[in-house]
Parts: C-alpha cells; structure tokens; sequence
C-alpha cells in the first residue's frame, strides 16, 4: 500500500483526507502512483499533471524521505520506503503566495 | 414574484446573491469553490438552476463545475481542453512566436436552447463547445486559422473572454480576444471571420486598422437588436449597426474612453454603460471618483451615475466580465471590483448601493432573473 498526501486543495476538490491509499502493483513510480490516484479520483486528472503530455504541473512538487523528486523521471521506482508505504509520497504546491 | 441571482465570481471562490423584485434585502451564500479563482459562472437561460463554473488555479490548472440546484451543490466535469490538431503558434508580446498553450477557461456561455450545451471561451485564446453538460469539450478549431499567428497577449493573457449568441439566428456567434479582436461566425462554428473595420489601435499595433490584432475588452448586445453591437476597447467606445461589418467611435464625452466592461439596458437597447478608467498603467477611476457612465443615446452623449458610489480616494478596478443587468423593471445593474465590493442599482443606474464590501476581488458577475 503506497500513501500519498495531497495539497489541501485537491483534498477538497477530491473530498478525500490528506493522505490517501492506493495499491500499486510491482515497483512503483511516480506514473504509476499518479495512475492509482486519477483512476481512484478522477477529478484530479489535470491538476497534478497535463491530461495529454502527463507531465507535471509547473507549480507542483514531489517530496520523499526528505528528498526532492521533482525533477526526477516520473518512470523512475520510488524507493521502498515508500513503496512499503513506510513513508508517504507527498505532492506539494510549490511556495508562490496567492 | 420575481427573483434575482447575482453569481460573482472572485479570486478566492464563488458568491451567489439572491433577492426578491424589491432588490432591497440580499442574501450572501458562499464562498463556494473556495481558495480557487472563480474566472466565471454563468447560468442556462433554458434551465436557470443549472450553473456551470470555471474554477481555475495556477497550481492546480483548470476544473470546471457544474450545479443543478442554482449554486447550493456543485460537482466536477469535464476539463480536459484540447486543441484540435497542430496548435501552431500566435504570436507573443515581444513579436515573437510562440505555441498556443492550454491556460484556463475565461468564460462559459451556456446555449440559449440547450442546458446541456455550452461554450467555453479559454487562454490561449479558443472557443470550445460541450454538448453533453460539460463533460467533453470539442475545439470550434477554425476560429484559430482567422490570423491565429497575429494574435497577441494582453496583460491579462490572450483570453477569449466573450461569447454573444444572436438570439434570433443560432448560427451567429460572436467572439472577442484580447489581443486579437472581435470574431463572427454564421453557420454555427464551422467557420469565423474577423469583423473589425474600423478599429483603430495607435499605439498598439503597427498598423493600427490591421485586420486583427485590437485589443477587444469586452463587447454587448441587447437581444432585440442583434446587429447592434457595443465595445469597451482597450481606448476607445465603438459601436456596430451591421454585425460587425463596419464599426465607429461613440466615446463622446467620456472622461476617458479606456476601460473594460460594458452592458446594455435590458429594456432600452440605446441605453449602455460603461467604467471609465485611468490608463495606460493606472488602471483605476479618474480622481478617484468611481463613476459610471450612462448614455441614452448609444453612445457619444454620456452622463456620470454617482449617487451611493465612493466620489473620493477610490483606486479600484472593475473588470470585463464584472458587470451585467437584470431584466426587471426598471432595470438593474450591477459590477464588482477588484476592492471586492458588489454594487448594484435597482432604478437604471440613477443610485446605487454595495450589496458586499468585502468579498476578494472580484472577477466576473451575471444576473439571472427568475420566474
């Protein structure tokens, strides 16, 4: 089970709590996370990533174990710490104001 | 006895105002939406409890919402706004080109027939249309080949921002862009053509009476006179007695011809208003006297409307979509501006009074009037 927590407003948008659950089968990616997320909440498609390119959203962030994967490959295995679900996958708006 | 609905979209979610015909005693519900910028919410004339909403952040991209109940619920549709084929690339503020890009939805204008239809004007400047409710969305495409790679950004964007049905001939719909201009089409979408002669735009464009490229901030019909057409321009007042064919300047008197919004009388087609503002960088009322003007004439003869509205140290701005009527009698009027304030008259613009003080800025208003 992988654990995703989401920005407050997808969580609204979504009507979901701030960490949600998905089961993702082999070694897990940030695709294959976003994959479990959209088909499980289909409101989120297009605002973590573009519908058509899949590629993240500008002002969007992945954080991990402390780590930056933003810039990542989205095809690359998360490790297994979060594949465990030890730690969770966090999909942050980037700090602008507003 | 007749209702009214104000919908007020704003940055930081949706308001929904209703009143009974008296139009004295108001109830707020909302934020609806909240934390996103609500760029517009427009009601089906057909079935006016259905709403659609363009909720869109620049975090989180576009999502559109629909309610059936008059704005108590909402829920997500469609929002996946596609270009059909190759993009191709218009031009950028530098001259440059650059390809069009998917950025939010400025305008929704559901069909005068059908309350699952409906027309989504978007930045980069498109026009998109949804005939199942708004699920899916489908690219009237041939809009972009009028000139597409001439059209430029304004400092809000290249946003389609209006979108007028001509009541007596579902053919005909009219577009404008900011910077591009105002756009026709007679056979339902299949094909455009620019309808800017006329316009002049010294300072913005290298010829200024170029086919495309004005800068359109907003335009008005009153149904009854649908080849009469009124414009807000970046500068200047103009109007249309042909569709378009031909327009010319009704700034008159004005203080100030610049500004963004402008509505139509619902009973009395000769009778506009409009915001003047302060420009080119300003961008707030002259003096600081929040004013609007009101001609009975179709323009070049105005006259200043103060009554309840802040004469002093108002450095405000009303936007293009922040102002529409109601089909009462008399006529209200109602804007918002960017302070957040929602002003509304319910005898043509003679007094006004601030139905909210304090809402975040506003964005766009329609009215509904209800049976």
């Amino acid at each position: 089970m992988i654990r995703v927590v989401l920005p407050m407003q997808l969580c609204n948008l979504a009507n979901v709590s701030r960490e949600v659950e998905l089961q993702v089968n082999g070694p897990a990616t940030i695709s294959d996370v976003l994959d479990a997320l959209e088909n499980r909440c289909p409101v989120l498609r297009g605002t973590i990533r573009d519908q058509v390119t899949l590629q993240r959203r500008p002002f969007i962030r992945y954080f991990a174990c402390g780590e930056d994967l933003s810039q990542e490959p989205a095809s690359n295995p998360l490790s297994e710490e979060v594949a465990s679900g030890m730690e969770p996958l966090r999909v942050v708006g980037a700090m602008a104001g507003g | 006895m007749s209702k009214v609905r104000v919908l007020v979209g704003t940055r930081k979610g949706a308001f929904v105002l209703t009143a009974d015909a008296g139009r004295e005693r108001w109830d707020i519900s909302g934020p609806h939406l909240a934390g996103w910028e609500i760029y517009h919410l427009n009601g089906s004339p057909v079935n006016p409890d259905r709403l659609y909403a363009s909720q869109t952040s620049g975090w989180f991209g576009q999502v559109i919402q629909r309610s059936n109940d008059g704005g108590k619920t909402w829920e997500p549709v469609g929002n996946k706004f596609v270009y059909e084929g190759t993009p191709g690339t218009h031009q950028w503020y530098d001259g440059s080109q650059r390809s069009w890009e998917f950025k939010r939805v400025w305008k929704l204008e559901p069909s005068l027939t059908d309350p699952e239809t409906v027309y989504a004007g978007v930045e980069d400047a498109a026009l998109f249309r949804s005939s199942d409710g708004g699920q899916s969305w489908q690219e009237l495409s041939s809009l972009r080949s009028v000139k597409g790679e001439l059209w430029a950004p304004g400092a809000g964007g290249m946003c389609l921002h209006t979108i007028i049905q001509d009541p007596g001939n579902p053919k005909r719909i009219f577009t404008a862009i900011s910077a591009a201009g105002t756009f026709r089409t007679d056979d339902g979408g299949q094909t455009w053509r620019a309808v800017n002669h006329g316009l002049q735009s010294n300072y913005e464009l290298p010829d200024p009476s170029a086919e495309v490229g004005h800068c359109v901030h907003c335009i008005a019909m009153h149904p009854s006179h649908p080849d009469v057409l009124f414009m807000q321009k970046h500068w200047d007042v103009m109007r249309t007695d042909d569709a378009g064919e031909s327009w010319h300047e009704v700034s008159g008197n004005l203080p100030t011809d610049f500004g963004y919004t402008i509505a139509v009388h619902s009973h009395e087609p000769e009778t506009i208003y409009i915001v003047p503002i302060k420009s080119d960088s300003e961008h707030y009322p002259p003096d600081g006297m929040l004013r609007v003007y009101r001609s009975r004439t179709g323009g070049n003869e105005w006259e200043a409307l103060t009554k309840g509205l802040p004469q002093s140290n108002c450095y405000v701005n009303v936007l293009r979509s922040a102002m529409a009527v109601d089909t009462l009698d008399p006529c209200g009027v109602y804007f918002g501006t960017t302070g957040g304030q929602v002003y509304a008259s319910a005898d043509s613009g003679d007094s006004w009074a601030p139905l909210a003080r304090d809402f975040p800025p506003v964005l766009s208003i329609e009215v509904q009037t209800l049976p």
